[in-house]
């Protein structure tokens, strides 16, 4: 930790325990991610992907270990300075793109993007008055990625975030997640897809 | 503010859009009451001294059919993870929501109460009394019955369970807001007693049912 520089960001977890439902999913996990890096946390089905991005959200208790942000906003918690992006896609299908978008702007606070133009960014600016109900699931995937854009926080919590993007929106994500990183933010993925950018590899549960 | 506003707005618009829950408590509330005359037959003293009774009752039944959805629906899209880990404390987005529910549904109820007291043959002042007693009491219904539907979501049981939990909580309120409009037509209670303890139940409840539901939201966590 001496040679964190100052105002540098690292998010740490040491033998951090999970356990689901009586079973334990997870023990002793350490990890890593300093500012400017992004992490793929890799594993067969089951072995607590989802399970550890929730426990850094905040959405989960851990059952052991610790788990902290170093040089972040200090008046913030960790849950208050990520993104969370999960499968489930937190849209309101009675609400067009643009009032989805700008609730969660208005909701989640803090420093922000004008709404037409990360629409425009994740290619749904042809589509702001639809409501949420008749995009397919590649554009809903796409409108949770604009709220990344739209709200800024430093960690970003993706689950499978390519899931039902196309090629070209893949290529998107990957610029938008090097943009982030080039900012000095932090990425966590769990993913089975190559994420398109340079990350470091978090193996959890042994080989798949 | 900002986004305690953005989330009442949010869920008002939601409930009033195609789909939504606040037309559905009306359309209820209206169905349970216009039955009622048929049911009782054509006894003109009856259906006003059972008038304040029915309704409550409707409203009360209306307010708990649209109640379990105040969380469920949040948690069913993931809205629920973002909510709980945003920089707005949980009580103050529970009490938003529960404030946005009774406006887009409570609040048509105490609208229609005074149509709806023509067809229980109550008069002027009688329907007035029944309406400012649910005016009082309904928000009580409202907070108290969140409770119920946070404790739903996160004991991943549906209605059944949501009306078992929250209708005794509710028959306090149900007392007391009958007692106070049967006070105004047919004495000899005061109306001031009855209805002063339904405004204390409301008070307790505004209190009480956001940092419970928060609790309750917050140690089912999964």
């Amino acid at each position: 930790m001496s040679d964190l520089k100052r105002g540098e960001m690292q998010l740490s977890g040491r033998g951090v325990a999970c356990v689901r439902g009586g079973r334990e999913v997870f023990a002793g996990l350490d990890f890593a991610a300093v500012a400017g890096e992004a992490v793929a946390v890799v594993g067969r089905n089951g072995s607590g992907k989802t399970s550890l991005l929730r426990l850094i959200a905040g959405l989960l208790v851990p059952a052991g270990g610790r788990i902290a942000l170093e040089g972040g906003d200090g008046e913030l918690t960790l849950p208050e300075q990520c993104h969370y992006l999960g499968h489930r896609d937190t849209l309101k299908p009675a609400l067009s793109v643009a009032e989805n978008l700008t609730f969660w702007a208005d909701f989640l606070g803090g420093e922000r993007l004008g709404a037409a133009e990360s629409l425009a960014t994740v290619g749904l600016d042809h589509a702001t008055h639809l409501p949420a109900g008749f995009l397919s699931a590649g554009q809903r995937r796409r409108l949770s990625l604009a709220r990344l854009l739209t709200v800024r926080r430093p960690v970003w919590l993706l689950d499978e975030p390519t899931n039902a993007l196309d090629t070209a929106g893949q290529d998107m994500f990957g610029g938008l997640m090097r943009q982030h990183l080039a900012r000095g933010g932090l990425i966590i993925a769990a993913t089975h897809a190559p994420l398109g950018i340079d990350s470091r590899e978090l193996r959890i549960g042994g080989a798949a | 503010m900002t986004a305690l506003s953005a989330l009442v707005r949010r869920d008002i618009r939601i409930a009033l859009r195609v789909g939504g829950g606040a037309l559905i408590g009306v359309l209820f509330f209206l169905t349970v009451v216009v039955l009622m005359p048929f049911a009782v037959g054509p006894d003109l003293a009856l259906l006003s001294r059972l008038g304040p009774a029915i309704l409550w009752l409707g409203a009360l039944l209306a307010s708990l059919l649209t109640l379990d959805r105040l969380f469920m629906a949040d948690h069913e899209d993931g809205s629920l993870d973002l909510i709980t880990m945003s920089r707005t404390p949980l009580e103050l987005a529970c009490a938003a929501k529960a404030l946005a529910h009774w406006l887009a549904a409570g609040l048509p109820l105490i609208v229609a109460t005074p149509v709806l007291g023509l067809l229980l043959n109550l008069d002027m002042v009688a329907t007035g009394a029944v309406a400012l007693t649910l005016l009082a009491g309904t928000p009580a219904l409202t907070f108290t019955g969140m409770i119920g539907a946070a404790l739903a979501v996160t004991l991943h049981r549906g209605g059944l369970l949501m009306a078992v939990l929250v209708l005794p909580l509710s028959i306090p309120v149900l007392i007391f807001g009958v007692a106070a409009s049967q006070a105004v037509i047919v004495g000899p209670m005061t109306f001031g007693a009855p209805f002063s303890i339904l405004c204390a139940l409301s008070l307790v409840s505004f209190v009480v049912g956001p940092f419970a539901a928060a609790a309750s939201l917050r140690h089912g966590l999964d």
